[in-house]
């Protein structure tokens, strides 16, 4: 949770970067109190630099709380668009089919390409991209996680 | 009321009553806001010095110093200082001034993003976009400077919103959400520290430059002396405990004192007070907290367990941690006795490096001046230091005696620091005299400040220990790279002497201890600064020496 000024996206990545950290992926909303945004941020890291970054961004006067999100309590989700090629007339349909068991749906269908909007866990997106791969995946975007933990009890 | 107005009267209000920068042509609202006002304003020659000064104005007095530059080079001369300022957790306040509003991403003459180039090395920054906002921001600005941790922050302010007239509200109160400067101690944490420290054979104490900002000089004696601990310092830290006390060995690291790097080496327990444990005071990360129970003091949370793995840890104020510390042993009626096989060992270790190191050969040698400069100054004097091989030696042979006199650029290692900062030390504390213990490279940086220290009547003297080279550089030339001397040779240029004396200033080049001694003592009677010119064994290096990415206990020793 930070305030919600211009350049704090600046400083927050800035950190990141002095420290020598990556981002695997970030995403900023606003909250239900405008003063306020929330950004979502995926790190790799081992214990110590993962508590170091949280110290970091704790000790940032633009921070009004860093929480580290505990991987069994939080229910993380991440939107993935894709358009993939279609080869050969069997293609759509195998697609289609894998598009159902996912649970992803289906816009701008082509003769020769159809898109695939998916709502998961990123683990589930890095599934689905998997077995869309033989079929060539022509472009990808993805929004980075949203998290949110769950309630206690 | 103009913004410009509104910012002068903010920093009377702050108490501010000097002012050390440079105007042009972004912050001359300012300036004539400045010319009505009762605060002075110190001319630099260069906007860096503008910014050692106002770091070494707050080193000495605790209160943010101020600089004012303007826009564009302006401004980004003065980033070093800002560095500088911030990685030794020194308060200052710096004022820029910028581009109007609308030329702002128009890359306006004289136009740069300052904000984003010191955003890494400041605590914090503004940019004000109205001339309602400037007095909270003033306010909000020093609180940020010179709470907590103490560092450096920036107030960009555009040229309009300088000059634009509105009603303008001064808070007496700010409020900042996102900061916390003091955690309130653990007291649990602080009696398992006590527990650990107590149970310990072979304690000591680290003290780190934490001390000296928080001036917890009396609180760290009193403890040392209850429990009989001998203190070590960081190179930052040096002098937060008296260096002349029989419980004291030094600072270790580096360019540590021998007996501070042994004893070190053997203890079993550290009660580490206000360091970050840089690589510079302990060697190799791993061997360092190797059989070692680390208790680590500091009022910055991220950094516990940064560089070393601490047993316990309390964050807080360390004045504060220390208080409980001194109550709570005061409670158990816990009191040391000298008499213990470890503190009888310390002072072996002790008086056999004290008596046993093995000098420079000559009598101009770096041990043999430093001791001539503590023997000549006064106690309470305060010092600062350059960078390089002369500011390794002060630490080795120049003793600390008051608590809290020695200043220094030991976290970024700035060149040409020392000579500005002690202007704005004399600038802070005009009642003490004021020595600069200087390299001739160093001094090269930022020796027009000559120039600042004569028209202000800011008289400083400037021990320079003259070899004629980047002296740690040939060093390591000599010692890692087969004496391969390249970019160290200043060729005997300038004379420091004609140098001082064109600048209406006083130079003195010395041959002998006596005549060093004399000029000391003319430096301290003049009311112009004195370049007191030392030249030295361009041959002479900084033993011992502690290489990089090795151990305290693998220091090289003088041959």
């Amino acid at each position: 949770m930070v305030e919600n000024k211009p350049g704090i996206l600046f400083k927050i990545t800035h950190l990141f970067r002095s420290k020598n950290f990556n981002i695997d992926s970030i995403s900023v909303g606003t909250t239900e109190n405008p003063e306020f945004s929330k950004m979502t941020i995926t790190t790799i890291g081992d214990e110590r630099q993962i508590e170091q970054i949280v110290k970091q961004l704790d000790k940032m006067i633009d921070t009004v709380e860093v929480k580290r999100l505990d991987d069994k309590r939080t229910v993380y989700r991440e939107l993935a668009l894709f358009r993939v090629k279609i080869s050969k007339a069997s293609d759509s349909m195998e697609i289609s089919n894998i598009a159902n068991a996912f649970g992803a749906k289906i816009h701008d269908a082509r003769k020769d390409s159809i898109m695939l909007e998916l709502t998961a866990t990123t683990d589930q997106i890095h599934n689905l991209q998997e077995l869309l791969r033989p079929y060539e995946i022509l472009d990808v975007a993805r929004t980075g996680v949203a998290a949110l933990p769950r309630a206690e009890n | 009321m103009s913004g410009a107005k509104a910012l002068i009267k903010a920093l009377e209000k702050q108490g501010v009553k000097e002012i050390f920068g440079l105007p042009g042509g972004a912050n001359l609202p300012m300036y004539d806001e400045l010319f009505k006002s009762n605060i002075r304003h110190i001319l630099v020659r260069h906007e860096q010095s503008a910014a050692h000064m106002a770091d070494g104005f707050g080193r000495v007095s605790r209160r943010a110093g101020v600089c004012f530059a303007t826009s564009g080079p302006g401004a980004t001369n003065i980033v070093t200082g800002l560095a500088t300022a911030q990685a030794d957790s020194a308060p200052m306040v710096a004022i820029t001034g910028q581009v109007p509003l609308s030329m702002i991403g128009r890359d306006a003459f004289q136009e740069s993003d300052i904000i984003g180039i010191a955003n890494p090395v400041v605590k914090y920054s503004f940019q004000p976009t109205k001339p309602s906002d400037i007095p909270e921001t003033v306010k909000k600005g020093f609180y940020i400077a010179e709470t907590g941790r103490p560092g450096a922050v920036l107030i960009d302010i555009p040229k309009d919103v300088q000059q634009n007239e509105t009603e303008i509200p001064f808070p007496e109160e700010v409020k900042i959400r996102g900061y916390h400067p003091w955690a309130d101690p653990d007291v649990v944490a602080i009696e398992r520290a006590i527990k650990l420290l107590l149970s310990s054979t072979k304690p000591v104490i680290l003290a780190g430059g934490g001390v000296i900002i928080s001036s917890a000089f009396a609180e760290l004696q009193s403890l040392a002396e209850l429990l009989m601990i001998p203190v070590v310092s960081t190179f930052k830290g040096k002098g937060a405990f008296p260096e002349n006390h029989p419980l004291s060995l030094g600072p270790i690291g580096m360019h540590g004192h021998a007996e501070a790097n042994k004893v070190m080496s053997e203890a079993d327990c550290v009660l580490a007070i206000g360091t970050r444990f840089s690589d510079r005071s302990v060697g190799r990360f791993d061997e360092f907290e190797k059989n070692l129970k680390i208790i680590h003091l500091d009022v910055d949370p991220a950094e516990i367990g940064k560089n070393q793995t601490t047993s316990v840890a309390v964050v807080g104020d360390v004045r504060a941690s220390l208080r409980i510390f001194l109550r709570l042993l005061a409670q158990q009626a816990v009191k040391k006795s000298e008499h213990n096989v470890w503190l009888s060992h310390v002072k072996e270790i002790k008086e056999y490096w004290r008596e046993n190191l093995k000098l420079h050969p000559g009598e101009l040698t770096a041990a043999r001046i430093l001791r001539k400069l503590r023997e000549v100054m006064p106690a309470e004097s305060i010092v600062t230091t350059e960078v390089g091989q002369h500011q390794m030696w002060a630490s080795l042979f120049y003793d600390v005696i008051h608590p809290g006199t020695f200043f220094s650029s030991t976290g970024l290692g700035t060149m040409g620091w020392g000579f500005p900062a002690a202007i704005g030390a004399k600038a802070a504390r005009p009642d003490l005299p004021v020595v600069d213990i200087a390299g001739d490279g160093s001094f090269n940086m930022t020796e027009n400040s000559l120039a600042t220290s004569v028209l202000e009547g800011l008289p400083v003297i400037v021990f320079l220990v003259n070899n004629y080279l980047l002296g740690m550089v040939a060093q390591w030339q000599r010692t890692f790279y087969d004496r391969r001397m390249i970019g160290v040779d200043q060729k005997h240029c300038p004379d420091y002497v004609k140098l001082a004396e064109s600048y209406g200033e006083q130079g003195i080049r010395v041959g002998s201890l006596d005549e060093l001694g004399n000029a000391i003592k003319a430096g301290l009677k003049s009311d112009v600064a004195t370049v007191i010119d030392i030249p030295i064994d361009p041959e002479e290096d900084v033993l011992p020496f502690v290489a990089p990415g090795t151990s305290l206990k693998d220091m090289i020793l003088p041959s």
